[in-house]
């Protein structure tokens, strides 16, 4: 494929603005860069080729099966992309009246009654781009609380192992030392350690569950208490929701803030990478700490603005990523009373499809009912032939499915992580397992084809290691 | 009914397979005095209903015609293509590019939009993009951060997000900042010489500042340099096409928002925040970074790359916990810049200059509506105001105008390529009214 | 594997080389290289700083992975192999040429492993 730098010739162009319809008055001589920037210069043809044979060579959840482990990659609805571009969303400035923005603060309102009523929180900001944002949100709400109430020798956050690792990144960007907590033979928080690990210099516990393996841990409770009878407090990672929405509540839990990816369990696209959004609901105690900009309802029915009294303040411009969140509350009209439950209860039976049939082959890390997603490890399979995790996934490719999350959780040698969704049908699993199952019989029959995959593919397994030796990053002209 | 396609039929069929006779035996493992009897929402809505109901929900937001309000959202004109090219469901749907050899699209898209801002700002690398402005310059200032210098200055010109961001992060990590006062509504350089010493870790400038100003960039980069410490500067893109570039200023690190690149209004978001930086800077960038490459057939190939930089190799020990990049709005950024090109770019920046002082010196002709600081500007600008400017806003607000924001010295006036000089006369029309009406 | 005769080894794959009672230079084993796989990243410390028995001193990245470098003396670093820098691939390589950094006034230091030790040490270590 052509770099779009490639496609360019000197003086190709679009005709996008017309001449000024005021007087020119040119910048002074001092202030203008000495070269124009090396854009491209195209037609608007190239530019719509270029694309084209991009899109070519992507894989969207509108190509097929998409089955990572801890991405949620569900379909993406049309209707929420199409409320998303109604021009009384996206063409409003943030900072206009609050009396000409109702529309747009009702629907943050909405999206918050929506959310906390399913996650069990007392209040919620919208203004985390991200999951990861969205931990530091939360994870700094609590570091105001402790410094409020003159806690300031509360200085470690306990981790489990199998924790995804914006967890442990998150803790030591908002200033606190992990204590990584080991989990015992079923991926549970081994409660004993957990026990011994705490303290007053506790400030709080990052966790979801399910976990990361995809197992609901009972104790749950057991854990929470324990936190705060060290006077910790408990974070919640939301990325997990979509197996127990409507099912069990994280506020009830004894989950004390939390944030969620709306581009995972609420359908909001991935776009390649981003954008998403990652709001943060926290019990009462911790609303007097939320960012600004939070949307209440005076009893006239009146949306305005508020700032908490104690905010820690913004994590960026503005109030979040109003576009996607206008998508999500899309999602959640959909979903309605019942519809969080169902989407659970159908992840859930999807991947313990998937994993029964497939454990006829293959060693699934955790046996037993799994929630919406599980483990693989092909350990074994290395052990006796040589065919990796790695590239088992490789060998995928050439089947033009969408290889499974690899090599995470940590925890589990050789991994691959399978979420189905709730959005796939039967026979779309069945015909993946076939897949599978055909892969594992060439892992014994022929594994030099695996090592050496993929085959078919625009390009063959990139050289990764003199990609981050010799760093290039940029088209050199 | 919540796009879930399975039947009851393939649901049996599946339980079947699993061993258990019913969907709630599933979650047995669920303590039962956690488990929710049901959430107190409304029913379910069909498509069409959730229609009605959004679209109602819009229809209470005023779209105005006439735009003058900026602040760091700004209106710009939005090319077809982009919209088009960018609503493509394949490239909203893929999930980030892990597996390089099905994802050379998104991977090459986002080389290509890292090459763009390299050469929009001047400098060596670009990242992938983070989520916008005040974040990116949250993570810069962050990035400047050494053994023995733990201490920022920040010029008080700087946007208000901007500077509220970075001091939520500094709340994280524990450094330090300080702002540099202003004189004049620019930064004040002697204060800032002053200010600094061998702790300062980095300077922050925005050029041109939140009141429209040009700041004097070289002069700061020279005192920031003269202690040791890095200059970060936050720029505007549009401006940058024309103007010069952080890398002629002699900056560390450039960073700065990219809405004006093809995102509209959208009530603050998803926007896009764009960081470069010299090659000395390079592994310490947060955030994803796509490299070029072989294949194992030596063909070109992209992947991402400097990943031990991240938090899901490195952890705890990452410097910045982020995970995703705004992928999409990278690409309406890079389609934006390639639809405009490097002429049509210029001429939009040399729009929004004329526009902006055009408008300035026909407002600041009338009574009361001085301009209130004696620099040159970009395409914003403060005004006097001779009364209440709620009144002024109101009345414009009449006439389906969006005026200026009232800042605390005023108004802060923004004009672009999209106010014709009708809408800007119209504009001077209602504000002499204003001005009659206030004495 | 190769472990040369003249060197001494930790537990955790480090190779000290006396240059006399209280000089040394430190670098990773052939053992440690071939774990790690190839390597595209070293982050070096500064000269001046300290460097203490069991403390990370340094990291190098894979592609996939980082891996720290842990102190089996106690002193100043006096020297640091900027070549390791542009050429991280010489760990891989060389590893027994490529070192980190040369240590001067050593104070301390951990019980060290030969060379016969230490390979034993590595063979159990392969079996587990």
């Amino acid at each position: 494929m052509q770099l779009i730098f490639e496609r360019s010739r000197e003086g190709r162009r679009c005709a996008i603005l017309p001449k000024s319809d005021v007087p020119v008055v040119a910048l002074p001589a001092d202030q203008l860069r000495s070269q124009a920037p090396k854009l491209p210069m195209v037609s608007e043809i190239d530019l719509s080729r270029h694309y084209t044979e991009l899109e070519k060579h992507v894989h969207g959840v509108n190509d097929g099966f998409y089955p990572l482990g801890s991405c949620t990659m569900k379909y993406n609805p049309q209707i929420n992309n199409e409320m998303a571009s109604l021009p009384g969303f996206a063409n409003i400035h943030p900072l206009q009246d609050e009396s000409t923005m109702q529309g747009a603060m009702e629907m943050l309102y909405t999206a918050k009654e929506y959310l906390c009523e399913i996650t069990g929180m007392d209040d919620m900001t919208f203004q985390p781009a991200a999951g990861a944002h969205g931990e530091f949100t939360g994870i700094l709400m609590m570091k105001a609380y402790h410094h409020h109430r003159g806690d300031k020798h509360r200085t470690k956050i306990m981790i489990p192992d199998a924790a995804h690792g914006t967890n442990p990144a998150t803790a030591a960007m908002a200033g606190y030392t992990v204590v990584t907590i080991p989990s015992d033979e079923n991926g549970f928080v081994n409660l004993d350690k957990l026990r011994e690990a705490v303290g007053p210099d506790t400030a709080g516990l990052m966790l979801t569950n399910p976990n990361t393996i995809g197992i609901f841990d009972p104790h749950i409770c057991e854990i929470t208490d324990i936190i705060h009878e060290a006077g910790g407090l408990c974070y919640y990672d939301g990325a997990n929701l979509n197996a127990v929405m409507g099912v069990v509540r994280p506020g009830d839990m004894g989950f004390d803030v939390i944030h969620l990816n709306l581009h995972k369990s609420f359908s909001t696209p991935h776009g390649g990478g981003g954008p998403g959004s990652g709001p943060v609901g926290c019990k009462s105690i911790l609303a007097p700490y939320l960012p600004k900009y939070n949307v209440v309802k005076d009893e006239d029915g009146t949306f305005r603005f508020d700032h908490a009294p104690h905010t820690i303040g913004m994590m960026r411009g503005f109030y979040g990523n109003s576009l996607v969140n206008v998508r999500a509350l899309s999602y959640l009209l959909t979903l309605g009373n019942v519809g969080p439950r169902r989407v659970a209860e159908n992840a859930v039976l999807n991947a313990n499809y998937m994993k029964n049939r497939l454990a006829e082959k293959f060693d699934i890390a955790f046996p037993g009912i799994c929630m919406h997603e599980f483990v693989i490890t092909m350990s074994r399979v290395k052990k006796e032939t040589g065919v990796s995790a790695l590239d088992m996934a490789k060998g995928m490719l050439d089947y033009g499915i969408h290889p499974p999350t690899m090599y995470f959780p940590i925890m589990v040698d050789e991994a691959l992580m399978v979420e189905p969704t709730e959005t796939e049908s039967k026979e779309t699993m069945d015909e993946a397992v076939q897949i599978y199952l055909d892969l594992y019989e060439k892992a014994y029959s022929d594994p030099q084809v695996l090592k050496t995959a993929p085959h078919n593919t625009p390009i063959r397994r990139p050289d990764e290691v003199g990609a981050a030796r010799n760093p290039k990053v940029r088209y050199l002209f | 009914m919540s796009y879930i396609p399975n039947t009851d039929l393939e649901r049996k069929q599946m339980l079947d397979v699993v061993g258990i006779k019913h969907l709630d035996d599933l979650f047995t493992v669920v303590p039962q005095n956690l488990k929710v009897e049901c959430l107190d929402l409304p029913e379910p809505m069909s498509e069409l209903e959730v229609s009605k109901t959004l679209r109602a929900m819009a229809a209470k937001n005023k779209v105005y015609a006439s735009i003058f309000r900026g602040a760091g959202a700004y209106q710009h004109y939005i090319p077809s293509i982009v919209k088009s090219v960018t609503s493509k469901e394949t490239f909203v749907s893929a999930y980030t590019p892990y597996q390089a050899e099905i994802s050379q699209g998104v991977l090459q898209s986002i080389f290509e939009y890292q090459t763009m801002i390299s050469e929009l700002t001047g400098m060596d690398a670009s990242n992938a993009s983070v989520y916008d402005g005040p974040s990116a310059a949250a993570e810069a200032m962050n990035m400047t951060r050494e053994r023995n210098r733990n201490k920022v200055l920040v010029s008080a010109a700087a946007h208000p997000m901007a500077i509220e961001s970075i001091a939520t992060y500094f709340f994280g990590n524990e450094m330090e900042m300080e702002l540099i006062p202003l004189k004049d509504g620019v930064t004040d350089m002697d204060a800032l010489a002053s200010m600094l010493n061998n702790n300062i870790a980095g300077v922050y400038l925005q050029h041109p500042n939140y009141f429209g100003l040009l700041e004097d960039a070289q002069k700061a980069g020279e005192l920031a340099h003269s202690v040791g410490a890095k200059y970060v500067m936050s720029v505007n893109p549009i401006a940058t096409s024309l103007m010069k570039t952080p890398r002629e200023y002699g900056a560390d690190v450039a960073v700065g928002d990219g809405q004006p690149l093809g995102m509209p209004l959208s009530f603050g978001g998803p926007y896009v925040g764009f960081m470069a930086c010299t090659n000395a800077m390079l592994r310490k960038l947060p955030g994803r970074i796509v490299g070029e490459t072989v294949d194992a057939e030596g063909s070109r190939a992209f992947v991402l790359t400097l990943q031990a930089r991240e938090q899901h190799i490195r952890r705890e020990k990452a410097s910045s916990n982020i995970c995703s990049n705004h992928a999409l709005m990278a690409m309406v950024a890079s389609v934006y810049m390639s639809a405009m090109g490097p002429h049509g770019m210029a001429e939009a920046a040399q729009l929004c200059y004329s526009k902006a002082h055009y408008a300035a010196s026909k407002i600041s002709k009338i009574p009361g509506f001085e301009l209130q600081h004696k620099g040159d500007f970009f395409h914003e600008f403060v005004t006097k105001v001779p009364c209440d400017p709620r009144k002024v806003l109101d009345l414009l607000d009449k006439k389906d105008i969006l005026g200026g924001l009232p800042v605390e010295n005023g108004i802060l006036w923004a004009v672009t390529e999209m106010n014709s000089k009708d809408q800007i006369d119209t504009l001077v029309n209602v504000l002499k009214e204003v001005s009659r009406s206030c004495n | 594997m190769n472990v040369p005769q003249n060197l001494h080894y930790t537990k955790s794959h480090e190779w000290i080389l006396f240059l006399d009672d209280t000089t040394a230079r430190i670098g990773i084993t052939d053992f440690a290289q071939h774990e790690l796989g190839d390597l595209v990243f070293v982050n070096l410390p500064q000269v001046g700083d300290k460097v203490e028995i069991d403390q990370v001193f340094a990291d190098v990245e894979s592609v996939k992975a980082v891996s720290d470098i842990y102190g089996p003396v106690t002193g100043e670093i006096s020297a640091v192999n900027e070549e390791l820098s542009d050429s991280p691939q010489l760990l891989n390589t060389q590893p027994y040429d490529a070192w980190f950094i040369e240590v001067k006034n050593i104070s301390d230091k951990m019980k060290f492993l030969n060379a016969a030790e230490y390979q034993q040490f590595c063979e159990e270590d392969e079996g587990h």
